[in-house]
């Protein structure tokens, strides 16, 4: 189980579209800084179809901060620093796309 | 005095008021109208009504805003809100010598304004 | 449209957080118009996320952008562009916007650039 974690915006940034050609199943993605926008619904960002089993999860802080709280796609998970560190811990690697 | 009171260090005492090397706060919570007086009183200056109106109504623009006006567009904020004989820089530059865009924001507990030389 | 004589068109494409750009052209936006330098500001690409409302950046502690971005007509800046393809590409609606601004399309937009003495790029 691996999370990747992507901090790019995926309209300006190949970092979403190779973290999701090298993401397997089961692993988490976890979407930080710009790399938030890339849970926009409005954007049809083909962050389906995912590998089954793949979980994302995107940062309260930095959605909020980009006033994107409205407009997630459902199936994102919101999680805060404290989740965050969960996250971390309970994958056994980590890979981040920047 | 003054000077002795704002101190430029991480000090507890209870008037130890932390500013930058400028005399700009730190931390703009620290600002009260008392702190308002000593920071004017450090640059020379005692605090009239006229300094006062010209001191609340940059805070309400940082408020807003958060930005402190450079020069020209504190004279056009002071003239649409006080009225064209308070809303011109030699007004202002009598009240606040110098730098008034500067001095006044530094009294009124802001940051210096940005886009000022 | 401004005097192409003295003009600065200031060209913005980044994002409003993650970077220092975003803050870095508004700031040098004020300056120019603070000095009554005409200048009009084009928001295109990731940029326009910079006018989303409701911006919270309490939890990643830097300065609001959105809180500023309005000051921009107060400092006399009331040529505010936007190009609507980046818009359209990212699902967001003009009227929602924290500004008033003008969506271009792609010839106004080139003329934009044309039009201008000076271009500023962030």
């Amino acid at each position: 189980m691996i999370l990747h974690t992507v901090n790019k915006s995926p309209l300006t940034s190949s970092c979403l579209n190779n973290c999701l050609r090298a993401i397997g199943d089961n692993d988490g993605l976890l979407l930080i800084e710009d790399g938030v926008y890339g849970a926009d619904k409005h954007q049809g960002l083909k962050l389906k179809p995912l590998p089954s089993g793949i979980t994302v999860y995107a940062l309260k802080a930095d959605v909020e901060a980009r006033g994107l709280m409205g407009r997630l796609s459902e199936d994102v998970r919101v999680i805060d620093d404290q989740e965050f560190v969960d996250l971390v811990v309970s994958h056994n690697a980590s890979q981040s796309w920047y | 005095m003054s000077k002795r009171i704002l101190t430029d260090s991480q000090s507890q005492s209870k008037h130890g008021i932390s500013v930058d090397v400028e005399g700009y706060l730190r931390n703009l919570d620290d600002w009260s109208e008392q702190v308002a007086e000593v920071i004017a009183e450090s640059e020379g200056l005692q605090l009239t009504s006229e300094h006062w109106e010209i001191v609340r109504l940059l805070r309400d623009f940082y408020q807003e805003y958060k930005v402190s006006p450079a020069m020209r567009i504190l004279v056009k904020q002071v003239k649409n809100s006080l009225g064209s004989e308070k809303g011109s820089s030699i007004y202002l530059m009598k009240l606040f010598p110098g730098s008034p865009a500067k001095l006044a924001s530094k009294i009124a507990g802001l940051p210096k304004p940005t886009n000022c030389l | 449209m401004t005097d192409k004589k003295q003009s600065i068109l200031a060209v913005l494409t980044k994002p409003p957080y993650g970077g220092t750009t975003a803050k870095e052209a508004l700031d040098a936006v004020l300056t120019a118009a603070a000095f009554e330098v005409p200048v009009s500001v084009l928001f295109m690409d990731d940029a326009v996320f910079q006018l989303l409302p409701e911006q919270k950046t309490e939890g990643i502690e830097v300065k609001c952008l959105a809180t500023t971005l309005p000051v921009l007509p107060m400092y006399d800046v009331e040529h505010i562009y936007v190009d609507r393809k980046a818009l359209v590409d990212r699902g967001i609606d003009a009227e929602q916007l924290i500004l008033s601004v003008q969506p271009v399309e792609t010839d106004t937009l080139r003329s934009l650039f044309q039009n201008h003495s000076r271009i500023l790029s962030f």
